[in-house]
C-alpha cells in the first residue's frame, strides 16, 4: 500500500506492507539513529516524534503514519546540539545505543516543559532504559544544560 | 597525586557527539540491505536428541538461501568462551549438535533474503525429537544419572577438575592454615548459603554480527564483540578453517558487560557466508538475548566465618556451587573469583582460609561472563556474612571492617600472595561514612505510616587483568603535521577506553588528547590484545600505551638527531618537538613527521605488548539508604554513596559513570532482576516486560567519590574500575533491608513479596 | 511476529463494526499489546479518522473517545480535578511517556486485561461505556460481557459529580505492571472499591456491611480493607502470590480511604 508521510521535513510517497512497522520504515529510509532494543515496547530506544509527540516507532504501523509528520534524530540535529554537549561532558552517553531515543524524548520533554525539576525529568524519561550510565550522569547533564540556559538568560 | 596535564581530568569521549547525534556507527547500521538474514531455530526441549529433521519444505520457501542442520556441522568440539588459548573451558560445543541441551539450543540455521521468508521457513522445518528427562536443579547435578554431556568427544584439555561423567565442568579446593582448628577457637561462627541468579547483562544492543567474503576471498566479520582476536580463533575452530582466512573487526558496540566476551552469535552468519559466499547478518532478538546468551553463573556460595567476640575475623571457609548450564564457557574461571576476590578483603586478622568449588552442568542456558565474573556472587555472600557477624556482635559494621580489612603493604595469602601495593580501602570507608552521613542514617529510623529508613554497607574488590595471562598491546604512530595514530586491539564498548588510552598517550607524549587519533579493534590491523574483559584495558593496554609512547619518543629523537646531525643523547623530547640541550635548536613534531617520510629508515612508530605478573585489586565501599514500607514490602532506594579506589581515575568523569552504571546494575540484581524457569526448563523472564532492569525511577540518588592510591605497575598509578563497581549494591541493600525488617535475605532478588512474607529460617 | 494482510482506516463506525465481525479481523487500539502477539490478522481496522481522540467536557459528564491516549488522560485538568489526581496516578506508572502516547483508553478497556490500571479506576467512577452495537452500559456490565463479543467501543462517559477518589497500586518496580491495584471512590457517603491485577481483571465492591457508615476512621478503614481483601479473589503469577496480593490489597484499600478522608 502507498503512504504519504513527511519524514524529517521531506514530503514523500512510499510503498509499505500493511504490517510494516514505523521503525523498519524509517530505518529503511536512512534514519538509522532509530534503534530496536526489545520486542515488548519497554526500552524507548525507538522513540520518534509523530506530529511532534514522542512515540515508540516499534509499535506504530507505517500505515498509521500516513498523513503524519515523522521526525527522527536525523532531522533534529540542531535542536539536539543545544544540550547534548552537556551529556557528553558527563560521559553519560556511554555505549550510545540508547542515546537517540533518550535524546528524542529529552527534546520532547524540553518542548513541553522548558524548566523541569529533577523529578519531572526522571518521570518523563522513565521509559528510556539505559544499562551503562546508571542514569545519574544523564540527569546531571540535563541539569547543567538548564542551569547554563538560565545563566545565559540572566547574564 | 602527581601533577599531570591530562591524567585525572574529565574528558569528553572521542565518540560522544557522534553517538549522541545518532550517527550510523553500530553493526546493523553499516550492513548492506541485501545481506542474508540469518536466524537459528531453537530447541523447545531442555534435553532432547534430534531423531529426524526434514528441511525440504523450508527450502522451498521463496527467498530461502540455505538451511543447515547438525549433519552440515563440523564434528570437532570447541568452546565459545573468549579466553586466552588454551581456554580452560572444556571443549563441549558443536556448531550444530544432534543433542540439544537447553530450551533455546540451536537446532538449525536458516538464511534467507527477508526476515519474513526466514520466519516462514523456520515454521516449516519438521523436527522429531527424542525428548529426554532434563537435569534442571544444579544442586542435584553432581553425579546425577542424567548426563548433560555423555558424549565421548567431550574433552577438557586443561586440568580444571572437569569430568563429563559426573556433570562436572570444574572442581578444586585450596587454602592455607588449619581452618578447622582456628574455627574451633572462635567465639562466633556464621554459616549460611547465599544465592545469586543467572542475571542477564541486558546491554541495549543485542548480539549481532555481519559477515561477507572480502576482496581476497577471506571471511570478513564485523561484530559487536569485546574480543576480536579470540573471536577469530573461535570462528576458525567452529568452521574448521584456517585462522588466516578470517578478519574480525568491531564497529561501535552497544554495551557488553562481558556478554560479548563469548562468541554468542558470530558463528552462525559466519558459517552461512562461508558456505554460500553471500553476505549475511544475524541480529539477536531481545528474547534470544534472554534465553540463549551468556548470563551470570547462578551460584550458591556457602560461607563459614569464624570470629572472636571483639570482632576479629580469624577464619573464612567458602564453598561455591556454580551452575554453568549446558556448556562450560567461563565455568572453570568465573568460580575462582567467588573466593579469590572476597576472602582477601579480610586479610587483616585472617589466620586460615579454605576455598573449594564445584561447577556443574545442567540443562539450562549456558552461563558466561558478566561484570564481576564470580566476584559479585562471592562478595554478596562474604559481605553479607560479615554484616551478619556485625549484627550478632552488635558492632557498627564499619568499625568491624576497620578492624579486619586488608591494608596497604599487606601480603594477601588468599590472593596468590600478592602484596596490596596500592590500597586505600581504609580511606574509602572513612570518606564514604562522611559523604553518606553514616552515623545519622545507620541503622534505622521510623518515618511513621509503616515506613522505615535504613542503611547498609558492603566492601568490594576485583582484579586488574588476569595476571600472567592477559596481553595488552598498543601501536603509536606519528603522522603528517605531527598527529598520532593510536592503534589498539582492546574494545571500547561504551566504556571510553579509546579516550582513556588517548589520554595516557597524550600524557606520555606531552600533547593534547585531540592530537591522538584512536583506531580499533581489528585483527588485521591492531596489535594483538586479549580483548576488553577482566578489568584489563586501562591497566594493561594502558601500560602498553604508555610504554609504546616512551619508545616512540626515543624514535622521534633518533629521527631528529639525523635532522640536527647530532647524537640522540644530546636531545630531549618535549611535547611540541625535540630540543637540543644547551642550544636553541629545535625540530617540531610536524617536521619530524615530514622527515620520517623521506629518506628515512627509522620507523616513526612503536608497538609494545604488555603483560603483568600481578593483578592489583581496586577496592570500593558502597552504602545504601532505603525506605521500606513494612506493610507492602516495597523498597525505595533513596541514596547510594560509594568511594572507589581505582588507583587514580584516568578520566574522572568516565570513572564516575562506570561506578554509577555498575551500582545500578547491582541494584537491579539485588531487587528486581529475577530468573525463573518453568518445570520443563524455559526461562520465564524472556523479555524486558518480564526481566525488570532498573529504570531511572528505581535507583534513588547516586554519589560516587574516589580515594586515590598509586599502583606502581599501572599506567600513572591506575588500577581498574569496570567491574569492582557492581559488587557492593546487593550486599549493602540486603543489609539495609535487614536493618529495616530484622530479616536476612540470602537469595536474590529481594522482592517486595519476599520482604513482606519471608521470615528468617534461623 | 504480528502479520497483517490488510490495513483499513474506517470511514464510519458502521464500516468498522461490519469489518470487526470477522474473527480474523481486529480493531487497532494503541497496538502495544497486539504487536507483541504472534498472530496473523486478515484486516487491521484503524479508527484514527473517526474523531474518537477527544475528551469533551459537558455539563454533567466527560465524554472520552476510545482513541484518547493514556497520556491525554494523565494530563487532562478536568479529569484530574474530578478525581483529585487519581486519573494521573492510575496511568503514570505505565512504562513511559512514549508508551502512554500510543496506548488508548479503548484498547486498555476492551481487552479487560487483568493488569489494567485504567479499568480499575474507571470502575469506581461510575462510568458508562458506549458500544456501537450494544449501546451505553455501566462499565461494570461491560466488564462482564463475554470476551467473544465483537463490538466497537466508541467512548466512555464519566459523570461529573462531587466525589472523592483515590488510586493506589503496588508494583515490583516503578514502571512494571501492578501486582495489585486499588481504587476507591466516595460519592454522597456511598463507597465503591475496585481491585485490579488480582491478577485477574478488576472487580468492584460496595460497602455491603456498612462498615463505613460511621465515616472513615483508622479502624473502619482497616476493617473495610480487610473485608475487601477477603471478598476479592486472588491468584498467583510470576510477579506475586495470591497471599501477598491479598495482604497488600487490605493495606492499599485502607490507605485509599485514609487519603480520601484527609483529602
Amino acid at each position: 500500500m502507498e503512504i504519504k508521510v513527511t519524514l524529517n521535513g521531506k514530503k514523500m510517497v512510499a510503498s509499505v506492507e500493511p504490517d510494516t512497522l514505523l521503525i523498519d520504515f524509517v530505518r529503511h529510509h536512512g534514519c538509522l539513529s532509530v534503534k530496536r532494543g526489545c520486542e515488548t515496547a519497554n526500552c524507548g530506544l525507538c522513540t520518534v516524534l509523530m506530529d511532534g509527540v514522542p512515540v515508540l516507532s516499534c509499535s506504530v504501523l507505517a500505515a498509521r503514519a500516513n498523513g503524519h509528520s515523522i521526525q527522527t534524530l536525523e532531522g533534529l540535529q540542531e535542536e539536539a546540539n543545544e544540550f547534548i554537549g552537556f551529556i557528553a561532558d558527563q560521559g553519560a552517553e556511554q555505549c550510545g545505543f540508547c542515546n537517540p531515543g533518550y535524546v528524542m524524548n529529552t527534546i520532547a520533554l524540553l518542548r513541553e516543559n522548558p524548566d523541569p525539576t529533577d523529578d519531572e525529568i526522571k518521570a518523563y524519561l522513565a521509559g528510556n532504559l539505559c544499562r551503562c550510565s546508571g542514569y545519574e550522569g544523564q540527569l546531571r547533564g540535563i541539569r547543567n544544560y538548564l542551569n547554563w540556559k538560565k545563566e545565559a538568560h540572566n547574564g | 597525586m602527581a601533577e599531570y596535564k591530562v591524567i585525572g581530568k574529565s574528558m569528553r569521549k572521542k565518540d560522544a557527539m557522534q553517538l549522541l547525534l545518532g550517527k550510523p556507527v553500530f553493526t546493523d547500521d553499516i550492513v548492506p540491505q541485501d545481506a542474508l538474514v540469518v536466524k537459528v531455530l531453537r530447541s523447545p526441549h531442555a534435553n532432547a536428541m534430534i531423531e529426524k529433521i526434514d528441511t525440504s519444505k523450508a527450502m522451498l520457501v521463496p527467498g530461502i538461501a540455505a538451511v543447515y542442520t547438525y549433519e552440515d556441522s563440523s564434528q570437532e568440539r570447541f568452546t565459545m568462551a573468549g579466553q586466552t588459548y588454551p581456554e580452560p573451558s572444556p571443549r563441549d560445543r558443536l556448531l550444530l549438535d544432534r543433542h540439544l541441551r537447553f530450551v533455546g539450543d540451536a537446532v538449525a540455521i536458516v538464511a534467507g533474503e527477508t526476515e519474513k521468508a526466514v520466519d516462514r521457513a523456520m515454521k516449516l522445518i519438521k523436527v522429531e525429537y527424542e525428548v529426554l528427562e532434563p537435569l534442571l536443579d544444579f544442586r542435584k547435578a553432581k553425579d546425577n544419572p542424567i548426563l548433560v554431556h555423555p558424549e565421548d568427544s567431550w574433552n577438557a584439555p586443561c586440568p580444571v577438575g572437569a569430568d563429563n561423567k559426573r556433570n562436572l565442568c570444574a572442581s578444586d579446593s585450596g587454602g592455607e592454615g588449619d581452618v578447622e582448628a582456628v574455627m574451633a577457637e572462635c567465639d562466633q561462627i556464621i554459616e549460611h548459603t547465599y544465592h545469586v541468579k543467572a542475571c542477564q547483562q541486558a546491554m541495549m544492543e543485542t548480539f549481532r554480527t555481519y559477515t561477507e567474503i572480502d576482496r581476497y576471498g577471506r571471511l570478513h566479520v564485523v561484530s559487536s564483540t569485546q574480543i576480536v582476536f579470540h573471536c577469530r580463533r573461535i570462528i576458525a575452530n567452529a568452521l574448521g578453517i584456517p585462522k588466516s582466512k578470517i578478519h574480525v573487526e568491531k564497529p561501535r558496540i552497544g554495551g557488553g558487560f562481558g556478554a560479548k566476551q563469548t562468541v554468542v552469535a558470530e558463528v552462525y552468519p559466519a558459517f552461512v557466508t562461508w558456505k554460500t559466499g553471500r553476505a549475511a547478518k544475524m541480529i539477536y532478538t531481545r528474547q534470544e538475548c534472554q534465553i540463549a546468551a551468556s548470563p551470570r553463573h547462578a551460584m550458591d556460595v556457602t560461607v563459614r566465618l569464624g570470629a572472636m567476640n571483639d570482632g576479629t575475623i580469624r577464619a573464612l571457609d567458602v564453598y561455591t556451587l556454580s551452575n554453568t548450564g549446558a556448556y562450560g564457557e567461563h565455568g572453570p574461571t568465573t568460580v575462582g573469583l567467588s573466593g579469590h576476590k572476597s576472602i582477601p578483603l579480610y586479610t587483616g586478622g585472617l589466620e586460615a582460609f579454605r576455598f573449594s568449588y564445584d561447577v556443574v552442568y545442567t540443562n539450562v542456558q549456558s552461563s558466561g561472563a558478566y561484570r564481576g565474573y564470580g566476584a559479585t556472587q562471592g562478595i554478596f555472600a562474604v559481605e553479607s556474612a560479615v554484616n551478619e557477624l556485625a549484627a550478632r556482635l552488635q558492632m557498627d559494621p564499619t568499625v568491624l571492617r576497620e578492624k579486619n580489612i586488608v591494608r596497604e603493604g599487606m601480603v594477601m595469602p588468599a590472593y596468590y600472595h600478592e602484596v596490596a601495593n596500592a590500597c586505600a580501602l581504609d580511606q574509602c570507608i572513612a570518606k564514604c561514612k562522611e559523604i553518606f552521613d553514616w552515623d545519622a542514617k545507620y541503622p534505622v529510623r521510623d518515618m511513621g505510616n509503616g515506613k522505615v529508613r535504613a542503611a547498609g554497607m558492603a566492601l568490594s574488590m576485583q582484579g586488574s587483568s588476569i595476571s600472567g595471562v592477559d596481553v595488552g598491546s598498543a601501536t603509536i604512530k606519528l603522522g603528517d603535521e605531527g598527529f598520532y595514530n593510536l592503534i589498539i586491539g582492546a574494545a571500547d564498548m561504551g566504556t571510553g577506553c579509546d579516550t582513556i588510552l588517548a589520554m595516557i598517550a597524550a600524557e606520555t607524549l606531552d600533547c593534547s588528547p585531540d592530537d591522538i587519533v584512536v583506531f580499533g579493534a581489528d585483527t588485521d590491523a591492531s596489535p594483538y590484545d586479549s580483548g576488553s574483559y577482566a578489568s584489563s584495558t586501562t591497566y594493561l593496554t594502558g601500560k602498553a600505551t604508555e610504554k609504546a609512547c616512551m619508545e616512540l619518543r626515543e624514535k622521534m629523537c633518533a629521527i631528529a638527531a639525523n635532522i640536527l646531525e647530532c647524537d640522540a643523547s644530546e636531545l630531549e623530547f618535549r611535547g611540541d618537538g625535540v630540543y637540543k640541550l644547551g642550544s636553541d635548536e629545535f625540530v617540531s613534531r610536524s617536521d619530524i613527521a615530514t622527515a620520517s617520510m623521506a629518506n628515512n629508515c627509522i620507523p616513526a612508530q612503536a608497538t609494545v605488548s604488555h603483560s603483568s605478573p600481578v593483578s592489583p585489586p581496586p577496592f570500593m565501599v558502597g552504602m545504601a539508604e532505603i525506605e521500606l514500607d513494612k506493610e507492602t514490602g516495597s523498597v525505595q532506594v533513596l541514596n547510594f554513596s560509594s568511594v572507589v579506589d581505582c588507583g587514580i581515575p584516568i578520566a574522572e568523569n568516565l570513572a564516575r559513570i562506570q561506578a554509577e552504571g555498575g551500582i545500578v546494575q547491582g541494584i537491579g540484581m539485588a531487587l528486581s532482576e529475577d530468573v525463573t524457569y518453568t518445570p520443563d526448563g524455559q526461562v520465564i523472564e524472556n523479555s524486558f516486560m518480564q526481566y525488570k532492569i532498573p529504570t531511572r525511577l528505581d535507583i534513588g540518588t547516586l554519589h560516587v567519590e574516589f580515594a586515590h592510591s598509586h599502583e606502581p605497575t599501572g599506567p600513572y598509578g591506575a588500577k581498574s574500575i569496570g567491574e569492582v563497581v557492581i559488587n557492593t549494591s546487593a550486599p549493602a541493600l540486603a543489609h539495609a533491608i535487614f536493618r529495616a525488617t530484622g530479616v536476612w535475605h540470602r537469595c536474590l532478588p529481594i522482592t517486595p513479596e519476599k520482604i513482606l512474607m519471608e521470615k528468617n529460617d534461623d | 511476529m504480528l502479520k497483517i494482510a490488510n490495513y483499513v482506516r474506517a470511514k464510519s463506525l458502521e464500516e468498522a463494526y461490519t469489518l470487526a465481525q470477522k474473527r480474523t479481523n481486529v480493531i487497532l487500539g494503541g497496538m502495544l499489546w497486539l504487536k507483541m502477539q504472534n498472530r496473523s490478522v486478515q484486516t487491521a481496522i484503524d479508527l484514527c479518522d473517526l474523531g474518537l481522540d477527544k475528551i469533551e467536557e459537558q455539563d454533567d459528564c466527560f465524554s472520552i473517545g476510545a482513541m484518547v491516549s493514556l497520556r491525554a488522560l494523565e494530563m487532562h485538568p478536568g479529569l484530574n480535578a474530578l478525581t483529585q489526581g487519581a486519573m494521573a496516578e492510575a496511568v503514570k506508572h505505565i512504562v513511559g511517556v512514549q508508551f502512554r502516547n500510543l496506548a488508548t483508553l479503548g484498547g486498555s478497556l476492551y481487552g479487560r486485561f487483568g493488569f489494567s490500571d485504567v479499568l480499575t479506576l474507571f470502575q469506581v467512577l461510575d462510568a458508562e461505556v458506549e458500544l456501537y452495537h450494544h449501546g451505553i452500559m455501566k462499565i461494570n456490565d461491560f466488564a462482564q460481557l463475554p470476551r467473544t463479543t465483537r463490538d466497537l467501543l466508541v467512548r466512555v462517559i464519566v459523570p461529573k459529580r462531587s466525589m472523592r477518589v483515590c488510586y493506589l497500586s503496588q508494583r515490583n518496580t516503578a514502571t512494571d505492571f501492578p501486582v495489585v491495584a486499588c481504587a476507591v471512590s466516595e460519592t454522597d457517603g456511598k463507597y465503591l472499591c475496585a481491585v485490579g491485577a488480582r491478577p485477574g481483571a478488576a472487580v468492584v465492591f460496595t460497602d455491603e456491611q456498612g462498615l463505613l457508615c460511621g465515616g472513615i476512621t483508622q479502624e473502619s478503614a482497616e476493617a473495610f480493607g480487610k473485608e475487601i481483601a477477603n471478598r476479592a479473589s486472588f491468584g498467583s503469577n510470576t510477579r506475586a502470590s495470591a497471599a501477598y496480593r491479598k495482604q497488600v490489597c487490605a493495606v492499599l484499600v485502607r490507605r485509599c480511604l485514609m487519603q480520601i478522608k484527609e483529602g
